[in-house]
């Protein structure tokens, strides 16, 4: 009878940060589905491709570091990144681009500030932010067309042109994205006019709208197992919602409501990459207010912005703010009239 | 329907709780040997009032506090008592400590017993002192006084009494059991507190997952004016702050305790223990102690003897050594490891796991914090369990003591649910255990140094004084310069003298006519020299005692073994001491006015002796002074510590050389003023 001498608690929630991560995967193939249906094999190439480079990148970055490279492997974080990626890079970005995007956000936003838990940003917004600034053709002209599997580049044709670069076949299945093309056209035309271009479809953006549905769902799934918390979400999808209502309501102007929330990578966003608990706020109310400013910059950022879409941008932004958040929010305390603000022995 | 509030976080564990339910409390029986430890509640350890190999009888008073906060122990049985030693007790260090080791005798002959019959005709600090004397200790875990507890200060009314039966925590059931079969002694005891606090509202807490129990103790408690209250289950609901929260809405201040708020919680063991001290003059000797885990065959709850081994209890229960791999002393989320099974139960020990590997698995290694804040949302008292967890790691711990470190009740939710399996409420501990040694040498650096500055401002202060008295004495000398000069200068506009040699022989007669006043002038100054001689002889037995006495308290603290005869010499040097001033009393003339008289013209009729006397006194003095700062000081360097003492001496001999001082200038001043009179 040897007697193991431990601290309490004794029981404990077999919910590991692997199980954790591997919930949050699943979580986020009803997206990858709806992708793979909508535009082609290549979201699905891309997220295998990018899964396998961040793996390989945490594991020689670990090696380097001196760390155990299977104890972190198996905590699934680094293929949540590549994950990520391949769901929000273009259909038909080149392998190269994937490659930076994926080894930047692995060796510069996470290894290189510690590892896991110690990153203080997105390191997947870090790759694709990166990316989207270096190679902005590449990042805006790979988008694929909206038509169902049968339409689209059949799957070697795809790897074909992700791993080959045949620029000139790929013209043929591109399309800007509806977001961009409404963007750009509402300067010079009328909602109606704009709206009649096939990436919007009959709904709101034709194939956008059921993947947006498609990540909401797994992100319900998701607070349903409370490996998230609403307010990020909620906020973030609330303060979208105001700021296009409040500045947006004119659609010959700007781009209507329906296509803030159900074009681009909002859902994908709003649930599965602002929710990331490492670069996130952490008190209830400092993810509203986290949450809240990241919907707001989108918005921002969409409409008077250089980018189409603005989900990394935002998220980056924040991800600044979130050590000033943290210490203005901490929750009241039992027993405690005020929660106690700011940092010891200064003002606040 | 009683209205009912929630707190925040919280958790559901698996309860295993039906495993020890399932059978009715068993006696345990009686053990080879007892073992007692002579702490088992907070405050003072008890001290024994018994020698090894006495008999003692069941229930007799074997161990009490004479001095400070504590209960008394007592013979759980009748039988030998066979050492007083330092055994494995159940502590979380694993240390050992002072136990009384008690043999049975095997015939369980109780001691004599005053039952109280009807305790409403005795006054209450009567039946406190009954409470205090049987021992008793609140049973639920922390062991703090009961009747401390139940004497709260004046202004702090109980206006709330709460029974705590919601017993929250994983596969405990010693509580639920109790409440099944003891609900009568229960309400009995709850009763007597209630008397005492007389509290507007008394109310039974039980979780919904006791239905038995709630059951029991409604049928007990119909009639009278305590309400049974159903909480619903949820994991630390029998936290004492949470289940004022849930019962009453409100919270107990931060550092402060249930009593500010009119509240106060009460274990359910501790309302049976105090019904049969009152009712049956017994005093706590059992308990009842749930046995359970996967490594025992036949699970359940015991009442026990207090100082049955845990392995006694534990083959009892079908122990199964082979199958454990953790000893559990409390439930699974806040009890702590046991290192040897060979410890004793005592007043808390509600609970005792014997766990195997499969039913609480050894942790996965700790890994890094992913901040996801699940520990947040479990928290249930609202801290920010990540960030104290980093600033603990990064010994950041005033940010950690910001963040209400203290509040922390270490409930271990926030570990239960850490997806990185890190020890959190270790880091909790270990962090508020280095603040708490920090703070207790900040006290101790602050108290030396305020010390330090008081002396500093008190040498200021007479310094000052000392000044001022001289600056009035020298006033009201020139002030009597003139008058007599004015007087002299009337006498001369009079016509009773015509020149200056006249109005000085006006000053002479004036002087004589003083002198006459005051006794002979020869024998009061032998008598005053006399009175010298013994204050003289007075002063250098004090200094001797003085550094006797010094010699003694050195000799104690390092345990010399002279300490007998230094007694001794003391004890000699006080008589010498006293007799000396028996001596100097009587040589003094009785009266204060009479003796100031004489000590003036002893002091004018031997003027210069006296002043090389009191010059090489005070020369004395101020070496002596001296050396002893260059002591202090050499003291304070090194950190011995005998600098309080020295501190004294230094003192005392500032204010000797400042007498000298004084002495002195008197001394001078008169001559002075003799002389230019």
């Amino acid at each position: 009878m040897t007697l193991v001498q431990q601290s309490s608690p004794h029981a404990r929630r077999a919910r590991s940060t692997s199980r954790v991560m591997l919930v949050v995967i699943l979580a986020s193939l009803p997206g990858l589905l709806a992708q793979t249906l909508f535009f082609g094999w290549g979201n699905l190439i891309n997220v295998v491709w990018c899964v396998l480079l961040a793996l390989a990148a945490e594991a020689a970055m670990l090696t380097a570091r001196g760390k155990p490279v299977r104890f972190f492997l198996k905590d699934n974080t680094a293929a949540v990144t590549g994950l990520l990626l391949g769901l929000s890079l273009p259909q038909f970005a080149p392998w190269w681009v994937s490659a930076v995007a994926v080894i930047s956000a692995i060796v510069l936003a996470k290894q290189l500030y510690g590892g896991l838990g110690t990153n203080p940003f997105n390191p997947a917004m870090v790759g694709y932010a990166l990316v989207l600034v270096a190679f902005p053709v590449a990042m805006t002209t790979n988008w694929a067309e909206p038509a169902m599997l049968a339409n689209a580049p059949g799957f070697g044709e795809t790897l074909n042109i992700v791993f080959t670069g045949q620029q000139t076949t790929v013209d043929a299945y591109t399309m800007a994205t509806p977001l961009d093309e409404y963007k750009h056209k509402i300067a010079t035309h009328t909602a109606v006019e704009v709206l009649q271009h096939p990436t919007f479809g009959a709904g709101v953006a034709r194939g956008w709208e059921w993947v947006n549905g498609a990540f909401l769902l797994g992100g319900l799934a998701l607070l349903a197992l409370r490996i998230i918390t609403w307010h990020i979400p909620v906020s973030f999808l609330v303060a979208l919602s105001l700021m296009s209502l409040a500045f947006g309501a004119n659609e010959d102007q700007y781009a209507p409501l329906s296509l803030h929330l159900l074009a681009g990578g909002t859902m994908l966003g709003a649930f599965f990459i602002a929710t990331d608990p490492v670069s996130a706020a952490t008190s209830h109310q400092g993810k509203l207010i986290y949450g809240a400013c990241i919907g707001i910059l989108i918005y921002v950022i969409r409409t008077w912005g250089n980018y189409p879409d603005a989900v990394a941008f935002s998220v980056l932004l924040m991800n600044f703010a979130v050590p000033f958040i943290d210490h203005y929010t901490p929750p009241r305390t039992y027993g405690h009239h005020k929660p106690r603000r700011g940092i010891p022995g200064k003002a606040g | 329907m009683t209205q009912l509030w929630s707190f925040p976080g919280g958790l559901h564990p698996a309860e295993n709780k039906h495993q020890s339910t399932a059978r009715p409390i068993r006696v345990a029986g009686l053990p080879e040997r007892l073992v007692l430890p002579l702490q088992q509640h907070i405050g003072e350890p008890a001290e024994p009032v018994i020698e090894p190999g006495d008999h003692v009888l069941k229930g007799q008073k074997i161990a009490d506090v004479t001095a400070g906060m504590g209960v008394p122990v007592h013979a759980p049985t009748s039988g030998t008592i066979t050492g007083i030693e330092r055994l494995p007790v159940p502590h979380p260090s694993g240390m050992p400590d002072w136990c009384i080791v008690l043999e049975p005798d095997g015939n369980d002959t109780w001691c004599e017993l005053n039952p109280i019959a009807d305790y409403r005709a005795l006054d209450r600090e009567a039946i406190l002192g009954r409470i205090r004397d049987a021992g008793i200790s609140g049973m639920g875990g922390a062991g703090f006084p009961t009747n401390i507890k139940l004497h709260p200060p004046r202004d702090r009314k109980v206006s709330t009494l709460i029974l705590n039966g919601a017993e929250c925590e994983p596969y405990i059931t010693a509580d639920d059991m109790a409440m099944r079969e003891r609900a009568d002694e229960i309400q009995k005891g709850l009763r007597i507190m209630a008397w005492i606090l007389r509290p507007e509202r008394c109310v039974v807490a039980i979780e919904d997952n006791k239905p038995e129990a709630i059951e029991a103790m409604r049928k007990a408690t119909e009639g009278t004016q305590s309400e049974v209250v159903v909480i619903p289950t949820k994991y630390p609901s029998g936290g004492e702050k949470q289940l004022i929260q849930i019962l009453t809405g409100m919270e107990v201040p931060s550092g402060g305790i249930p009593a500010d708020i009119g509240v106060m919680c009460q274990n359910v063991g501790t309302a049976i223990a105090v019904a049969r001290a009152v009712y049956r003059g017994e005093p706590l000797i059992s308990r009842v102690t749930t046995i359970t885990g996967a490594g025992v065959a036949d699970p359940g709850n015991f009442d026990t003897l207090l100082g049955t081994p845990v392995r006694f209890l534990l083959d009892q229960a079908g122990f199964n050594p082979e199958r454990i791999n953790r000893l559990i002393l409390g439930g699974p989320m806040m009890g702590y490891t046991l290192e040897d099974p060979s410890v004793p139960v005592v007043k808390t020990s509600n609970c005792i796991i014997a766990a195997t590997e499969s039913e609480l698995p050894t942790p996965e290694p700790e890994q890094p914090c992913i901040r996801c804040a699940m520990c947040a949302e479990v928290c249930p008292m609202e801290l920010l369990p990540q960030q104290l967890f980093w600033h603990a790691k990064a010994q950041d711990f005033d940010r950690a003591e910001h963040l209400n470190l203290f509040d922390c009740i270490e409930c271990g939710a926030c570990a239960y649910v850490c997806p990185s399996s890190i020890p959190l409420v270790q880091y909790y501990r270990y962090a508020k255990g280095e603040i708490r040694t920090q703070h207790a040498e900040q006290i101790k650096a602050d108290r030396a140094r305020e010390r330090f500055e008081a002396r500093q401002a008190r040498l200021e202060r007479e310094q000052l004084e000392k000044e001022q008295r001289r600056q009035e004495r020298a006033r009201a000398a020139a002030a009597a310069q003139e008058k007599k000069e004015a007087e002299a200068r009337q006498a001369v506009a009079e016509g009773d003298a015509t020149d200056e040699r006249s109005a000085k022989a006006a000053m002479v007669q004036q002087a004589l006519a003083r002198k006459k006043k005051a006794p002979a002038g020869p024998q009061a100054a032998s008598e005053a020299a006399d009175v010298d001689a013994l204050e003289k002889q007075l002063e250098q037995a004090r200094s001797k005692l003085e550094t006797m006495e010094n010699m003694l308290e050195e000799a104690r603290a390092g345990g010399a073994d002279n300490v007998d005869k230094l007694e001794r010499a003391v004890a000699k040097n006080v008589d010498r001491v006293k007799r000396a001033e028996q001596a100097l009393a009587d040589a003094r003339p009785t009266t204060p006015e009479a003796s100031g008289e004489a000590a003036d013209t002893a002091s004018a009729s031997q003027d210069k002796p006296d002043i090389a006397h009191l010059e090489k006194q005070l020369t004395q003095a101020r070496d002596k002074l001296e050396t002893m700062r260059g002591m202090l000081d050499e003291a304070r360097d090194s950190g011995a510590n005998n600098v309080d003492k020295l501190e004294r001496a230094v003192a005392k001999n500032e204010v000797r050389v400042q007498r000298a001082e004084e002495a002195l200038g008197e001394a001078r001043r008169q001559l002075e003023t003799e002389t230019g009179a």
